[in-house]
């Protein structure tokens, strides 16, 4: 268990720079994840951290020793890869023990610390099995189970669950978020899927094109995102951008309002728009309506409501505090 | 995944299949049989009329101390070829998946001596290591070393081998190299990450992974090693010095068609057939086993 720094981290491929100074402290236990669109640097960051890469400039730390320079295996971490990278060849029980045999422990403590792990993860009777005859989510599990064996200082995750179906992800979500509690190790996570970031983080990580936009507790960064990128991005459906002039604000360039956050009327308020289609989920409605210049705007309400009916006009309306300005160059006002 | 045609008829899958037939019947049944038939009969030395003798041929052969003799050289050279030609492939190909720049050219380059058909090659290296005009045994002479193949035996071993094992060496390094690029690159770095350092790696994940790679180019290369290295051995040392590099085909050859013998000839082919047989049906049974697919 340890703590962990990235002090202005950057990386560069040749010319081209991929992680433009990143700074982040993790305490100890934390769990932080790091989330952004695919081609953004947070893989990257992570095999960085993780040894697999190299770093241009700045400094790593792990529990206050530079690792900059240390092998991978020498950082004390364990890391749980998209495609579990499980060996192939190997029962259940060898992936799990391969690295403790590699540290040369004594069998019987092998023998106890994967049945501890096995026991946790509920893989005991798959230990003599091989990887291939393993579903997804247990082969998942696995490629946990071999981190935990290890007791590392840090967790690292890259996309675990992006190869799981939809209700499988939902359910190992949780397993990770339980055990992480359990075992009270610092964790990076790094996801495209927002919704894994706001359930799983204690404080999260928005990246944009090489660079940290937003860190913070996930209802934080929802509520008050700080960059026109992060309020795009966090939140589903996507939060509705106009041009600040379009809703008589004098300020910004831009301003976002959250689909929920805004109420649709028959009598006159802001802005007049039709009705272009509606998606009833149940619970909720998401009406899609046409501003005259043709803009799409997204409302989100209550499933008990009434459907409005496609092609009427309505008014939208919304609380100034609602509103969310943003400057030329994309951060908040 | 598995798409299973129906034939009404028999007429058409008939005759999709004659043509493979057809050929296997002319160059593969028919010659086996002709050669099954000929080991059964001693020719007079004129060629005139033969007399049939049963096993006689193979008794004879079994009690043969130059025909046992080129058992244990056979074993000796495709043993060697095998090793020498896989070892050094496999080294390449380790060399080439780390290479990032120039992988294409180092590629193309290594490949280019598969493309120099045996026989070329015997007399590219007999010319090298000739013991007048060569190159190779010159420098040699510099260095105060005698080469000199065609009287010493192991020398001419060792020629033979490193003349047999060259191009192929290209053909096994394309197999290493795809064996090596299809594990996963996820999986060597949870290796690393689990503590093991390159030679822990390659002992304990890219060996037995590459495994099944290995058990094909084995069978393939004994089976080189065994027929086609006949030009590289016809070339360079006629299977001399004192029959030190006569391997079976190449005694099929000489006994037959220099020392016209067909019947023995005939009777070693048959021989050679079933070792052959034999070697490959152990192969598949027992090494097999032992790869991890």
């Amino acid at each position: 268990m340890a703590t962990l720094t990235l002090d202005n981290v950057r990386k560069s491929f040749g010319a081209t720079d991929v992680i433009h100074g990143v700074n982040i402290d993790v305490a100890d236990g934390e769990f932080i994840v790091i989330v952004g669109p695919s081609g953004c640097g947070k893989s990257t960051l992570l095999r960085m951290v993780a040894g697999l890469e190299g770093i241009t400039s700045g400094e790593i730390r792990i529990g206050d020793k530079r690792v900059n320079e240390a092998e991978p295996m020498e950082r004390n971490i364990a890391m749980v890869f998209q495609n579990y990278a499980l060996y192939p060849h190997m029962s259940v029980f060898d992936n799990m023990a391969y690295g403790l045999k590699i540290a040369k422990t004594p069998k019987d403590e092998i023998a106890a610390r994967v049945a501890v792990a096995a026991k946790l993860l509920q893989l005991e009777p798959y230990l003599d099995r091989k990887p291939r005859e393993l579903s997804g989510g247990q082969r998942q599990r696995v490629a946990m189970g071999r981190a935990i064996v290890r007791k590392p200082a840090v967790f690292l995750f890259d996309e675990p669950l992006s190869n799981l179906d939809a209700k499988l992800r939902v359910q190992m979500r949780l397993e990770i978020k339980q055990l992480q509690r359990e075992l009270g190790v610092t964790s990076l996570y790094v996801t495209h899927d927002q919704v894994e970031a706001m359930t799983l983080a204690d404080r999260m990580i928005v990246m944009n094109a090489g660079k940290a936009d937003q860190i913070g507790k996930p209802l934080e960064v929802y509520e008050n995102p700080q960059t026109e990128f992060v309020a795009g991005f966090i939140g589903s459906p996507a939060t509705n951008f106009m041009p600040a002039g379009s809703v008589g604000v004098n300020v910004g360039k831009t301003v976002g309002i959250r689909p929920e956050h805004i109420q649709l009327t028959d009598s006159p308020t802001r802005l007049q728009a039709r009705v272009a289609y509606c998606e009833a989920l149940g619970a909720e409605t998401l009406v899609h309506l046409r501003l005259p210049h043709g803009q799409l705007i997204t409302v989100r309400q209550g499933g008990h409501l009434p459907l409005p009916s496609e092609g009427t006009d309505l008014w939208l309306g919304w609380h100034d505090a609602a509103m969310m300005v943003f400057g030329e160059d994309g951060k908040r006002i | 995944m598995e798409k299973r045609v129906i034939f009404k008829g028999w007429m058409l899958p008939a005759l999709l299949l004659l043509p493979q037939i057809v050929i296997t019947a002319i160059f593969f049944f028919y010659p086996a049989g002709q050669a099954i038939w000929q080991s059964m009969f001693v020719p007079d030395p004129f060629g005139l009329k033969t007399q049939f003798v049963g096993l006689g041929n193979f008794e004879y052969l079994l009690g043969d101390p130059y025909y046992r003799a080129s058992f244990v050289t056979t074993a000796i050279f495709s043993g060697l070829v095998t090793v020498v030609s896989m070892g050094v492939a496999l080294y390449l190909a380790i060399l080439a998946d780390r290479l990032i720049k120039g992988s294409g050219t180092y590629r193309t380059l290594l490949i280019w001596p598969y493309a120099v058909a045996p026989a070329v090659a015997g007399v590219l290296w007999m010319f090298m290591f000739n013991t007048r005009v060569g190159v190779v045994a010159w420098y040699l002479g510099l260095l105060g070393y005698d080469w000199n193949h065609v009287l010493d035996e192991a020398e001419a071993m060792g020629l033979v081998v490193v003349a047999s094992s060259w191009g192929r060496i290209s053909y096994n390094f394309l197999f290493f190299l795809a064996g090596l690029q299809a594990i996963p690159r996820s999986v060597i770095e949870a290796a690393a990450i689990d503590g093991a350092k390159f030679w822990t790696r390659f002992r304990t994940i890219v060996w037995p992974l590459l495994s099944p790679t290995t058990f094909f180019l084995l069978v393939v290369n004994v089976v080189y090693a065994f027929f086609e290295t006949f030009g590289v051995i016809h070339t360079i040392t006629a299977g001399g010095p004192q029959q030190a590099t006569t391997i079976l085909v190449y005694k099929v050859y000489s006994d037959g068609f220099v020392g016209q013998d067909l019947g023995s000839s005939a009777a070693q082919s048959v021989i050679l057939l079933l070792l052959v047989g034999i070697l490959t049906v152990i192969q598949f049974k027992f090494i097999e086993r032992r790869v991890h697919y």
